[in-house]
């Protein structure tokens, strides 16, 4: 039912676009209002040029063309995206690239019968516009470890590979050539070695379109979509260094030099200038606590010029673009905000979902219009070649990659690297843009490729998936990283780059650690604003791991029963730190539920609030609410007790809310009402406290951490939310209870953290949930 | 090769020292000279002081107790043979080693070089990582920058969710269990071993 409203929708549309063009194309280059379209049927009886009845109605159609046909044709294109979905069962055999180039070649079709000129895909409007939002996407979220483990395997792919490919399909066409002779003669040895390389590149989009959707494990899936983005500096450079000298003739053994030479500028200038872009973005977004709105607009728009400058100078955008997303992006986020850091990442996930939605039905349309000249020879020894190449290409490096891995690549892996170099836009885009004149050629190098891509996203594109499942190929793992291994990974970092000093080897440990201790000491404090630059990522991690538990905790804590059984909780839960910026899974809320939630924390964070405005760093000497901190303490050790009497009862395995009517559980909650202490606290700040009251009080403190410790059987869920409320809280009571001999130095972070608990920050009232409370 | 060979003959128990290890002469030579580059004195053998003089050793949060794993307990000195042992820990595992079904597991297989990192958890020696110990760790890895109760509350989640059979500690069953997705292999290796 939906279905046919869908396609009566998309009908109506794609009919309402040949009319206006039409229209618009008949009308010539007409200019004012009034001699449009409608109006002109009106008035051709009437003669008199003096005085013509106000228009009530006009049409006025060149106007609004430019914008109005691009918002057409991305409707057209989300629409269609949507509907694929509403088809489970094609959408899982066959992927959504290839439906794409098919709806654009029924447009196309359509066009062409309507006596339409279908648009092609201009390679200005490819390159500017419809790919950086791809490349950011992908660079922004790309999963560093991964890729810079793997970096040597990767770029042998992409430099050695692409060039492999580049000169055997060059060359191999070129032999063809002479050895056909009529037809084929005009094709030299340069334009064939220019049309190997630009075939030989494997699309970052069509890789991403395709394995998007197979769910590889992560290292097949960063190694191919690695090598497709990093070859894009050996493609910019064969394709100008043979460009240039087709027109000669000739290459001698200076450009070959020279063209080395040239890749290295055009790949670490690229990467360089992408990196100064995200340093610069990086420091600005230090500045924008007080202007939160326009931060994503840093990120796209400084990305967007580290691209621009790049293609300016002729070097690789798309690096430049990938540096500039990696360089920015632990820094970015770490100061901006949470909405912030959810619109950025929508936002680019929209366009870039956008742009390859319209690559692929322009890539149908373009085949439809675009000029072409079959050639069986061409075109089929291009799309044996080029498979060939890629298989040999594959086997041949893993074998010399192999000998420097750890962890070897079976044949297996090699297949599905071999298997997923798919062709796509950008070599289209790039035949697109050559000189008619040079290369009389072009037409059959565009059916060629068009073949080949149409080859590569179809048979390949669709048989993949089944294939993956055939060869029992890993799948990538959803779970994400426990804290324990979050912490065992780090230990064994530390231990690895240990064993390395021993035994006198700068190995990969050494450089890393220098690296991260290098980040830590000056890079971080210039461009994280505030104290979050102090966070080490264990902190990070775990508060983010903490933050989900508690989401859930909420969710999970029954409707009603929600305002009530939770607010100290819940007021607790505010002094947390900023929510960790990764992997912000939040639960679906029901509208009513969520307004009690709002209130409750607005209520909460009012009071909390109130209670550390009223005493700053100057008047705190010792920390006021030591003693109601040990209260609360004594809170929670009942009101966990409780709650695993109650789980025990009940035999959950998560924490229901205690039942609101239990006295105990009320007497515990109007206890530990943060406002019911906080005041009394205020009152008594008394500077000259309690250096003593810390000792009568320590052997107290002592039984509660040992009672915390003893929580084995505790249903994990509760455990951690009383985990997450005693994290924030500093307490130089617990420090001095240690009996640390080196207290001296604690004293000061704890000033630190006071001074940072006491600063609200600024215009705390609409930003709370952002705004950073840090330790 | 000759001088390579004379080198060998000087190290003792050489053989066995390389068929335990796995180690390939080249190795042993290279492990050889850095520990006498290490032992300055040139007795023979290594005492924690040794190690210490390595820089940067000292800023590693858990240097310490990697100087202190190459002692085994109750000893004070080190000498070539422990040394090289404790490094073959780190050797790239040999995926195609035939499996002899009697030979005892080489040093370098994964379930060994679990044990060593949880020796290095493991201070006292009982067969578990108790909440004292883990906390040991947590401070020293993150130092001061945290509070007391961010690393308790960390210790303590950490062993909820690795202890399985509730005894409120981390026995090495449930830490190799808890690791079972990191390749060991890889993360535990270093090339310069192979």
């Amino acid at each position: 039912m939906e279905l046919k409203m869908f396609i009566l929708v998309v009908v109506l549309l794609v009919g309402s676009l040949m009319p206006l063009r039409g229209a618009s194309s008949s009308l010539g280059t007409g200019t004012t209002h009034d001699n449009h379209g409608l109006q002109n049927h009106q008035n051709s009886s009437d003669t008199t040029p003096s005085k013509k009845p106000f228009p009530v109605l006009s049409f006025d159609y060149d106007h609004v063309r430019t914008p109005f046909e691009i918002s057409l044709w991305v409707l057209l294109a989300s629409l269609m995206k949507l509907g694929f979905h509403l088809i489970p069962s094609m959408s899982s055999i066959v992927p959504e690239s290839c439906l794409l180039i098919v709806v654009g070649l029924l447009i196309g079709g359509l066009m062409k019968l309507v006596g339409e000129n279908p648009p092609v895909l201009e390679s200005n409007i490819f390159f500017l516009y419809l790919l950086p939002p791809i490349i950011l996407d992908a660079g922004y979220f790309l999963p560093i470890r991964p890729f810079t483990e793997n970096l040597g395997t990767i770029l042998m792919f992409a430099v050695v590979g692409t060039l492999w490919n580049a000169f055997f399909v060059g060359g191999l066409l070129y032999g063809v050539c002479q050895l056909e002779g009529h037809r084929l003669g005009n094709v030299d040895l340069l334009s064939s070695l220019l049309f190997g390389s630009i075939i030989s590149a494997v699309d970052p989009v069509a890789v991403l379109a395709v394995f998007e959707e197979i769910h590889i494990n992560e290292l097949l899936h960063i190694l191919v979509f690695g090598e497709s983005l990093l070859n894009d500096a050996v493609t910019v450079v064969l394709y100008h260094l043979f460009e240039e000298y087709t027109s000669v003739g000739t290459i001698n053994v200076t450009d070959v030099f020279l063209g080395i030479v040239c890749f290295l500028v055009v790949s670490l200038g690229g990467i360089v200038v992408g990196a100064i872009y995200g340093i610069l973005a990086a420091f600005t977004s230090r500045f924008t606590s007080h202007l939160r709105v326009i931060e994503p607009l840093f990120v796209f728009v400084y990305s967007y010029m580290a691209y621009l400058s790049a293609e300016l100078f002729h070097l690789s955008g798309i690096m430049a673009l990938i540096a500039c997303g990696a360089v920015m992006r632990p820094y970015v986020e770490a100061n901006i905000s949470h909405k912030s850091h959810t619109t950025i990442k929508y936002f680019l996930k929209m366009w870039s979902s956008v742009s390859d939605t319209l690559i692929f039905i322009f890539l149908g349309v373009s085949t439809v219009a675009g000029p072409h000249e079959w050639n069986w020879i061409f075109v089929v020894s291009t799309v044996i070649f080029c498979l060939v190449a890629r298989v040999l290409g594959v086997v041949g490096l893993t074998f010399m990659i192999n000998k420097f891995r750890i962890v070897k690549l079976t044949s297996k892996d090699q297949f599905i690297i071999a298997y997923g170099g798919l062709r796509g836009a950008i070599a289209f885009s790039l035949v697109y843009l050559l000189n008619e004149v040079h290369f009389p050629m072009r037409n059959m190098f565009l059916t060629a490729i068009i073949t080949v891509i149409f080859f590569t996203v179809f048979v390949q594109g669709m048989t993949i998936r089944p294939l993956v499942d055939l060869l029992a190929v890993k799948k990538k793992q959803e779970t994400k990283r426990s804290i324990n291994e979050e912490i065992h990974t780090q230990f064994l970092d530390h231990l690895l780059t240990g064993i390395e000093d021993i035994c006198g080897h700068y190995g990969h440990h050494h450089w890393k650690d220098k690296l991260n201790r290098f980040n830590k000491k000056y890079v971080k404090k210039c461009l994280i604003a505030g104290e979050r630059s102090k966070e080490p990522q264990l902190i990070a991690f775990y508060h983010k791991m903490e933050m989900k538990q508690a989401i859930e905790l909420v969710e999970s804590g029954g409707g009603s029963k929600l305002p009530s059984a939770m607010p100290s909780t819940i007021s607790m839960q505010n002094i947390q730190p900023k929510k960790p910026p990764q992997d912000r899974a939040l639960p679906q809320l029901s509208k009513a539920r969520e307004e009690e939630i709002r209130k409750i924390l607005r209520t909460n964070l009012q009071r909390t609030r109130q209670r550390l405005r009223s005493y700053n760093r100057h008047t705190l000497v010792v920390d006021p609410y030591e003693d109601g901190w040990n209260e609360i303490l004594i809170k929670k050790k009942k009101m966990m007790e409780l709650e695993k009497k109650i789980s025990q009862m009940n035999n959950y395995l998560t924490v229901p809310a205690p039942p609101p009517d239990s006295p105990t559980i009320a007497r515990a909650r109007l206890a530990s009402d943060p406002q019911a202490w906080g005041m009394k606290s205020v009152t008594e700040s008394i500077p000259t406290i309690k250096v003593d009251l810390a000792s009568p009080q320590s052997p107290e403190s002592v039984n509660v951490v040992d009672e915390l410790s003893k929580k084995g059987s505790q249903p994990k869920v509760s455990d951690e939310e009383e985990d997450g409320l005693t994290m924030k809280v500093p307490s130089p009571v617990k420090q001095r209870k240690d009996k640390k001999p080196d207290e001296e130095d604690d004293k000061e972070p704890q000033q630190r953290f006071m001074r940072c608990l006491s600063d609200p920050g600024p215009a705390a009232e609409e930003e709370d949930e952002d705004e950073p409370f840090l330790p | 090769m000759g001088s390579t060979n004379s080198t060998l003959l000087k190290i003792p128990n050489v053989e066995v020292l390389m068929q335990e290890t796995g180690f390939s002469p080249a190795h042993i030579i290279r492990l050889h000279d850095r520990f006498k580059a290490l032992d300055k004195e040139g007795r023979g053998y290594l005492c924690p002081q040794d190690f210490g003089a390595i820089k940067e050793l000292a800023m590693n949060p858990i240097g310490d107790r990697i100087i202190g794993a190459f002692f085994s307990p109750g000893k004070e000195t080190v000498d070539f043979h422990a040394f090289v042992k404790i490094l073959a820990h780190f050797r790239p595992v040999d995926k195609d080693r035939p499996k002899e079904p009697n030979s005892p597991e080489p040093i370098n297989s994964r379930s060994n070089k679990l044990k060593f990192a949880f020796q290095l958890y493991d201070q006292d020696k009982d067969g578990k990582i108790s909440r004292d110990e883990l906390l040991k760790v947590l401070r020293a890895m993150l130092g001061m920058q945290v509070t007391e109760e961010q690393l308790e509350s960390i210790a303590d989640r950490t062993i909820q969710e690795a202890d399985l059979d509730r005894d409120d500690a981390i026995s090495f069953e449930e830490f190799r269990k808890s690791l079972e997705k990191v390749n060991i292999d890889h993360k535990m290796s270093i090339r310069f071993l192979r």
